[in-house]
């Protein structure tokens, strides 16, 4: 301890003192506070571009995102759309079907009857024709029965034949 | 790349004229002594690690006696700046003529001043020699404040101006770049390790930005004068006590100013603890703070870097102490072997007293100003949780 305290200059004690105190006062003028600040500048600007980066990634997704809900939304109406057109078009279909169908029904039933009442009126007229050549026929067969035998049945024939021709 | 070859030519350019300083460094025969000349013994060994382990007034690279028996030094004499009974008193070191037994007597002033291991002493009044007691103090003379521009302080003087030279020019490149070039980029992460191992988490984010200042400049100081240390030159800078004193005085007045109203609380008159307790606690508190934190800075850094010194210099001595037991080939190899190894040891050794002085410092200064707020979170049972700032001061 006595040799320790000997060894102690207070001498260069003073001068590390002045030294120290000169070379703290210098570096922090000269050297530590212009590199501090330019490092908290340098961090400080790389996590400001850290954080745009992030918040650019966030828009992004939020973006996308709404980019697929467009897109999901644009391609279910597009399915509505289609399936709209499709029953329409079936429906369509379905309705020019049975108005074809009751249409020709109709014209059918209309034919039918159109073909009844015109039977009905060549029948009518059929009967009328018969009836008057019967009384036609019945008429010269009587005229000619009391002349001729032979005649008489040459007459028919011929008026049969005559008949067939009409 | 042009920045840093200029750098590069500045820095030889340095170097040179440092070379040629040292080549045109006095070469002065010393007729006077050649006794302390050869260094065989165990005894001659421990005289002249302790030698060095001292600071010196002059600065010597090697010497060696010639076939005629002349004492030849090379080195450079240093001015010696005294601040004697008769006031101011200056002159080069060279004119004790390497003497360091008191042999020699210098005249100046109308004052004698005779150099005894590394230390001027003044003659008492009308005494022409220094008379010895027999334990070797001398009976007839007294120190002098001596502010001589010595080793040590070539050694201070060097690696401040290196610092600035280094550190402000990483700071200039800033200004141009945002990420530093050449051995800018070294010095970076250096800075960068400093304040965020260091700094920032002992001191706490509110305060650190105050106190980083002074611990990187501690910190390089120390370290680079460690390393310093560890070089041929033979500086022992950071193994004198007034130095390691120094430091560590410095770092008791920055946090005994900084302290706040709750430091000085939990010394004075510490709360939680029967109010009779409170005045021992505070005698230990206020030695704790005052005397004992400093002190241990202060032994550390100084016992670790002489210890240091001490132990190279002894295993580089094998080669001559036991010379005789292993042979000159075994004694050399077993003293390189084991010199080498230690020196590695001691490159650690260096950085790690740097930092445990600027950790401790920088723990010391959080203490001072670390904020304690006594509205801790309580958990469910109404314990208080624990916070970090509490339990950083457990571990303190």
């Amino acid at each position: 301890m006595d040799k320790l305290l000997n060894d102690f200059s207070p001498g260069l004690f003073v001068v590390q003192t002045i030294l120290l105190l000169l070379l703290i006062f210098l570096m922090v003028k000269f050297a530590w506070k212009p590199i501090m600040t330019s490092l908290t500048e340098r961090e400080e600007g790389i996590q400001g571009a850290l954080d745009a980066a992030e918040k650019a990634k966030l828009e992004m997704q939020n973006l996308q995102a709404d980019n697929a809900n467009l897109l999901k939304e644009a391609r279910a109406e597009r399915e509505s759309m289609l399936k709209e057109a499709r029953d329409l078009k079936n429906k369509m279909i379905e309705d020019a079907k049975t108005e074809a169908q009751t249409q020709a029904n109709n014209m059918i039933a209309q034919a039918q009857s159109a073909i009844e009442s015109e039977k009905k009126s060549a029948m009518a007229e059929l009967k009328n024709h018969v009836a008057g050549l019967s009384i036609e026929i019945a008429e010269k067969v009587v005229g000619q029965e009391l002349s001729n035998k032979d005649k008489q049945l040459q007459l028919v024939e011929s008026m049969l034949n005559d008949a067939k021709l009409n | 790349m042009k920045v840093a070859k200029q750098t590069f030519k500045f820095y030889s350019l340095v170097l040179m004229l440092f070379v040629s300083a040292f080549a045109m460094a006095e070469n002065t025969t010393d007729p006077v002594e050649n006794t302390g000349g050869q260094v065989d013994t165990k005894e001659e060994v421990e005289a002249y690690i302790l030698h060095h382990i001292q600071d010196s007034h002059d600065f010597s690279l090697f010497s060696y006696t010639s076939d005629t028996g002349e004492r030849k030094h090379f080195g450079f004499p240093l001015p010696v700046i005294l601040w004697s009974s008769n006031g101011l008193t200056t002159f080069m070191s060279s004119e004790f003529h390497h003497n360091d037994d008191g042999h020699v007597i210098v005249e100046k002033n109308g004052l004698k001043f005779a150099k005894i291991h590394s230390k001027i002493y003044e003659l008492d009044g009308g005494a022409a020699t220094v008379a010895f007691d027999e334990t070797h103090h001398a009976t007839n003379a007294h120190r002098v404040l001596d502010f001589s521009i010595t080793k040590s302080v070539v050694g201070v003087l060097l690696i401040g101006l290196l610092m600035l030279i280094w550190f402000s020019g990483l700071a200039r490149q800033y200004k141009k770049r945002q990420v530093p070039t050449g051995f800018g980029r070294v010095l970076e992460p250096l800075v960068l390790y400093v304040r965020d191992e260091i700094s920032r988490p002992n001191i706490g984010e509110k305060h650190y930005r105050k106190f980083t200042g002074y611990l990187l400049t501690v910190f390089f100081f120390i370290w680079i004068l460690n390393l310093l240390g560890l070089t041929p030159f033979g500086f022992n800078v950071t193994g004198q006590l007034a130095v390691t004193a120094c430091l560590a005085i410095f770092t008791l007045i920055i946090y005994t100013v900084s302290g706040n109203k709750d430091y000085w609380m939990h010394i004075l008159w510490m709360p939680g603890v029967p109010v009779l307790i409170r005045p021992v606690l505070a005698i230990i508190e206020l030695a704790g703070a005052l005397i004992i934190k400093p002190f241990s800075l202060l032994v550390r850094l100084f016992a670790n870097i002489s210890a240091g010194h001490i132990v190279v210099m002894s295993l580089i001595a094998i080669m001559f102490t036991l010379k005789k037991s292993l042979g000159v080939v075994g004694a050399t190899s077993l003293s390189l072997v084991l010199s080498f190894f230690i020196t590695l040891i001691e490159v650690l050794v260096a950085f790690l007293q740097a930092y445990i002085f600027t950790m401790l410092s920088a723990l010391f200064i959080g203490m001072a100003v670390a904020e304690h707020d006594h509205e801790h979170d309580h958990d469910d049972h109404g314990h208080e949780i624990p916070d970090a700032e509490d339990v950083r001061g457990d571990f303190i």
